[in-house]
């Protein structure tokens, strides 16, 4: 059952062949054995997670099922979800268990989905590693000496080690892409604004989008399906028609123009990667797809203006955090600004504390003009580049990550090269557009390798039938870590 | 590993000083010892030899992008929509009294 798509697992449980409860049971079990050691949940409540599957077995007896109903998710940390402890990873919010539910965890909930548990995730979703959780780092399960990338990292090593049926995610910066890449799985990030934001602790606002990570194509079409639309109480959801991401799963890619970055294949890049990515655009072409060769000139300029943007939003968004309504208290402080002070220096991790100084630095007094204006202008030639792209081709594949996961602690003390291994991923949050990642191979020391879909904007329903008839024609997605 | 050659320019390579550490780090309200500012100091500058980078482009004339989508912020109407969840928010505060959150006094 656990191989199974959630299609095929949403069938059987309407067939009543399995109940909820007996398949939440299975992977709660499957939890309380791996869980310890690859440390993929923060949270896990067996309990509030059993209530729900027996309510969804009650719908599935009254015959109201949809989709998703009785299929056990995990959930990342940074949703919050009413009487779930919320951490974002961060010492911050080690007791803040939430009043009220996310619009991503309404989504499920209203689907009669199970919440399996929190999973674990970089500190406030800052780093790409997994290793800035205040909870632990969170092990590969494909090598339980290496990271299972971030900042979804919990979500990823869940999905791989079969410890959910799929799980949500986010992504800012590649924190979608990067740990599917990494951990073997696929995942799908949005066009921005197409998934709300309502109650997914915020990092950097205008880039922050959440989506879903899974086995395959055509769970994450049925997830978004549930996890998308309008809402009201987030100010950038967009107000577009109701879409079935998954009406084009199964066309035929005869003709589909496939755009190759030069920029995304050029120094840095790991070559057991481009072996794995290169065959990938070879099976394509089998597929009946053109390949049509394009530039991303500014491409570099990514991670200069990322790390510029990204933390000066996230100075703004994380000033909530001061020890006064939830969260983290200092236990001494002389006075209220002391008591700010020490709330949000043992509070926040190193590079959140890291992130926030840049962020500060950069909106001060006489540095505006030189840093955060000069990145918005160069976020639009970002953006540009993009839409010259897309008159020549239609979908654009490369690399998700130049490397397959590193070791633990290898690049644990120079923030630098960390930064650098979001270059292919970092530049789609800049121009708000969709793009999603599939295990394409394996690279060196058997370590999976992904290859990145990049559409244009709401082009989702192109990018999962892209995806999907990959997956037909090959089999990567549905290999499984050994011991697992 | 990328092997990534930030762009040099003279004019705009920066160093960070102390005071300019200890000034972000108490605008950002953030404690530090001696030896943490110290510490940020040296990963802030090679953060920002990383940044320095975008001083060389041209950006003349291009308009600065402050959103993904090009569309309006949304009016809602001004009406309450929300119900009173005090006491539940309040149950997660670090300090309460009488429906009010606590602070060090601040005025005399």
């Amino acid at each position: 059952m656990i191989e199974s798509s959630l299609s095929q697992m949403g069938a059987a449980l309407r067939a009543k062949k399995i109940s909820s409860v007996e398949l939440t049971q299975l992977y709660l079990d499957r939890m309380a054995k791996l869980n310890p050691e690859l440390n993929a949940y923060i949270t896990i409540r067996p309990e509030a997670s059993l209530a729900q599957a027996k309510a969804a077995d009650a719908r599935i007896a009254a015959g109201t099922a949809e989709a998703l109903t009785g299929i056990p998710f995990g959930q990342k940390d940074i949703f919050c979800a009413k009487d779930w402890l919320t951490t974002c990873g961060s010492k911050m919010l080690h007791n803040f268990v939430s009043p009220y539910d996310a619009h991503v965890i309404s989504q499920f909930n209203n689907a009669g989905a199970v919440n399996l548990g929190k999973t674990n995730m970089d500190e406030f979703a800052m780093g790409s590693s997994n290793e800035t959780s205040h909870y632990g780092i969170v092990k590969n399960p494909w090598d339980k000496a290496r990271v299972p990338g971030g900042s979804s990292g919990g979500t990823a090593s869940a999905i791989a080690a079969r410890l959910c049926a799929a799980a949500t995610g986010t992504d800012t910066g590649g924190s979608i892409r990067q740990p599917a890449a990494l951990c073997g799985i696929s995942g799908l990030k949005p066009t921005y604004g197409v998934v709300s934001r309502y109650g997914m602790i915020a990092f950097a606002s205008s880039l922050d989008q959440a989506g879903p990570m899974g086995r395959n194509a055509e769970d994450l079409a049925l997830m978004l399906n549930t996890m998308a639309g309008f809402d009201e109480r987030d100010s950038t959801s967009l107000q577009r028609e109701k879409e079935d991401y998954a009406r084009d799963l199964n066309k035929p890619l005869n003709g589909l123009r496939i755009g190759i970055p030069k920029e995304f294949f050029a120094e840095g890049l790991g070559s057991d990667v481009a072996k794995a990515v290169e065959a990938a655009i070879a099976e394509y072409k089998k597929l009946g797809a053109v390949i049509v060769d394009i530039s991303l000139p500014n491409t570099r300029l990514s991670i200069p203006v990322y790390y510029v943007l990204a933390p000066a939003e996230a100075s703004s968004n994380l000033s909530r955090f001061d020890g006064v309504r939830y969260g983290y208290r200092a236990p001494e402080y002389t006075d209220l600004a002391d008591m700010y002070e020490k709330s949000r220096a043992q509070g926040f991790g190193a590079e959140v504390q890291r992130r926030i100084m840049i962020g500060t630095y950069v909106l001060s007094h006489g540095y505006y003009d030189a840093y955060y204006l000069q990145a918005q202008k160069i976020r639009r030639l970002i953006a540009q580049d993009f839409v010259e792209a897309y008159k020549h081709c239609d979908v654009i594949m490369g690399p998700t990550s130049p490397s397959t996961a590193f070791k633990l602690g290898e690049k644990g003390d120079d923030p630098v090269q960390m930064y650098l291994s979001d270059i292919y991923t970092i530049a789609v949050n800049l121009a708000g557009l969709p793009g999603m990642s599939i295990p394409c191979g394996f690279g060196d020391n058997d370590m999976p390798v992904g290859l990145q879909i990049i559409g244009n904007y709401f082009d989702e329903a192109r990018m999962l039938n892209v995806a999907h008839q990959y997956q037909l024609a090959t089999d990567w997605h549905s290999r499984a870590p050994q011991g697992i | 590993m990328i092997t990534y050659r930030p762009y040099l320019n003279k004019e705009f390579a920066m160093s960070l000083s102390t005071t300019d550490v200890e000034k972000v780090a108490r605008l950002a309200r953030l404690a530090m010892t001696p030896a943490e500012i110290e510490t940020a100091r040296s990963q802030l500058s090679g953060i920002f030899g990383l940044i320095e980078e975008m001083q060389a482009v041209d950006t003349k004339g291009i308009a600065p992008m402050s959103h993904a989508q090009d569309v309006a912020q949304r009016l809602r109407d001004d009406k309450v929509t929300e119900t009173n969840q005090r006491e539940a928010f309040q149950a997660i505060a670090p300090q309460v009294e009488g429906g009010l959150y606590l602070v060090p006094q601040v005025i005399e």
